[in-house]
């Protein structure tokens, strides 16, 4: 994953123990995202999100691109198929 | 007698439950109504034949979609077309990691509105809808998985009966794939072009 990170607040030399870099936060981004972090990494992610506009603005993207899909995808299951899951049932 | 109505009851309430998400999964991966629903059928009568096997009756919902993916597994693997093969590797004709934001972004504010936000705007259903269809089995799945269904990567490893690591490199690049397939569907429909990072120009902020 590249970043472009040119004239944007980055966080790309990590001065404490902290802070991760972009670099880092990027490998960790779907993760984040996913609620798949936890303790000091997920503190870490948390902390580099308030500091670095161009890894926000991904995070953002990212999340709204994935509401989107899960909007698409929204299927309710058709009458028909509830009645016949219903006979099946009975009949087995 | 009376237990065995019981189960039956209590059975067909979890279904009813789940249902919504179980035919939403299914017309992903079969990719049509009909196969989609008897996918379903299959998967319930299934299930309810392995009733025994279920230990938590807490973890009903992931023990059904486990079920729901190898009833689809075992289809695909009985028609055995060329799409269907792509299973269990991890491969796909790909050239590498594709992001819409590196291709959207602009270092600089721009005054005359936002890339990113214009091109998600423009996305239809229809185009995610086929941007998800033409994803390999392997990679639909668990993008479907993932993000439709809203499981967790453990529970994914226990549906999809594969480790924790494979969901997730399964996982990132079915993503990458998705975004690649977006950007064609958008170049395709001429909705977007590649953005020229022009550093010089007068009118950015």
């Amino acid at each position: 994953m590249s970043n472009d990170m040119s004239n944007t607040t980055s966080t790309n030399n990590p001065s404490d123990k902290n802070t991760i870099d972009c670099e880092e936060a990027l490998k960790r981004l779907f993760e984040y995202i996913d609620h798949e972090l936890h303790g000091r990494r997920h503190e870490e992610m948390e902390d580099h999100m308030s500091k670095c506009r161009s890894c926000y603005s991904r995070l953002e993207f990212e999340k709204r691109l994935q509401q989107h899909l899960k909007n698409a995808t929204e299927q309710k299951a058709p009458q028909e198929l509830q009645n016949k899951i219903k006979k099946l049932i009975h009949k087995l | 007698m009376r237990e065995e109505q019981d189960i039956k009851q209590w059975f067909e309430h979890e279904v009813t439950g789940v249902l919504d998400d179980l035919y939403g999964a299914a017309l992903r991966l079969a990719k049509n109504p009909a196969d989609a629903e008897d996918l379903v059928g299959e998967a319930v009568a299934r299930a309810f034949g392995n009733l025994h096997t279920l230990n938590d009756r807490q973890a009903f919902r992931g023990w059904i979609f486990r079920i729901l993916s190898n009833c689809f597994i075992t289809e695909c693997r009985k028609r055995k077309t060329r799409a269907e093969m792509s299973l269990n590797g991890d491969d796909a004709s790909d050239d590498g990691e594709f992001w819409l934001f590196d291709k959207l972004h602009q270092p600089f504010l721009l005054w005359w509105g936002n890339p990113e936000q214009e091109f998600l705007n423009s996305l239809l259903r229809d185009d995610l809808i086929k941007a998800l269809d033409g994803l390999p089995e392997n990679f639909r799945i668990v993008l479907v998985l993932a993000e439709v269904e809203g499981f967790n990567y453990q529970d994914i490893a226990g549906i999809l009966e594969v480790p924790v690591g494979t969901v997730r490199s399964r996982l990132s690049r079915a993503r990458s794939l998705l975004q690649k397939a977006l950007w064609q569907h958008a170049k395709d429909r001429g909705i977007t072009t590649e953005p020229t990072k022009d550093l010089n120009r007068q009118d950015t902020l």
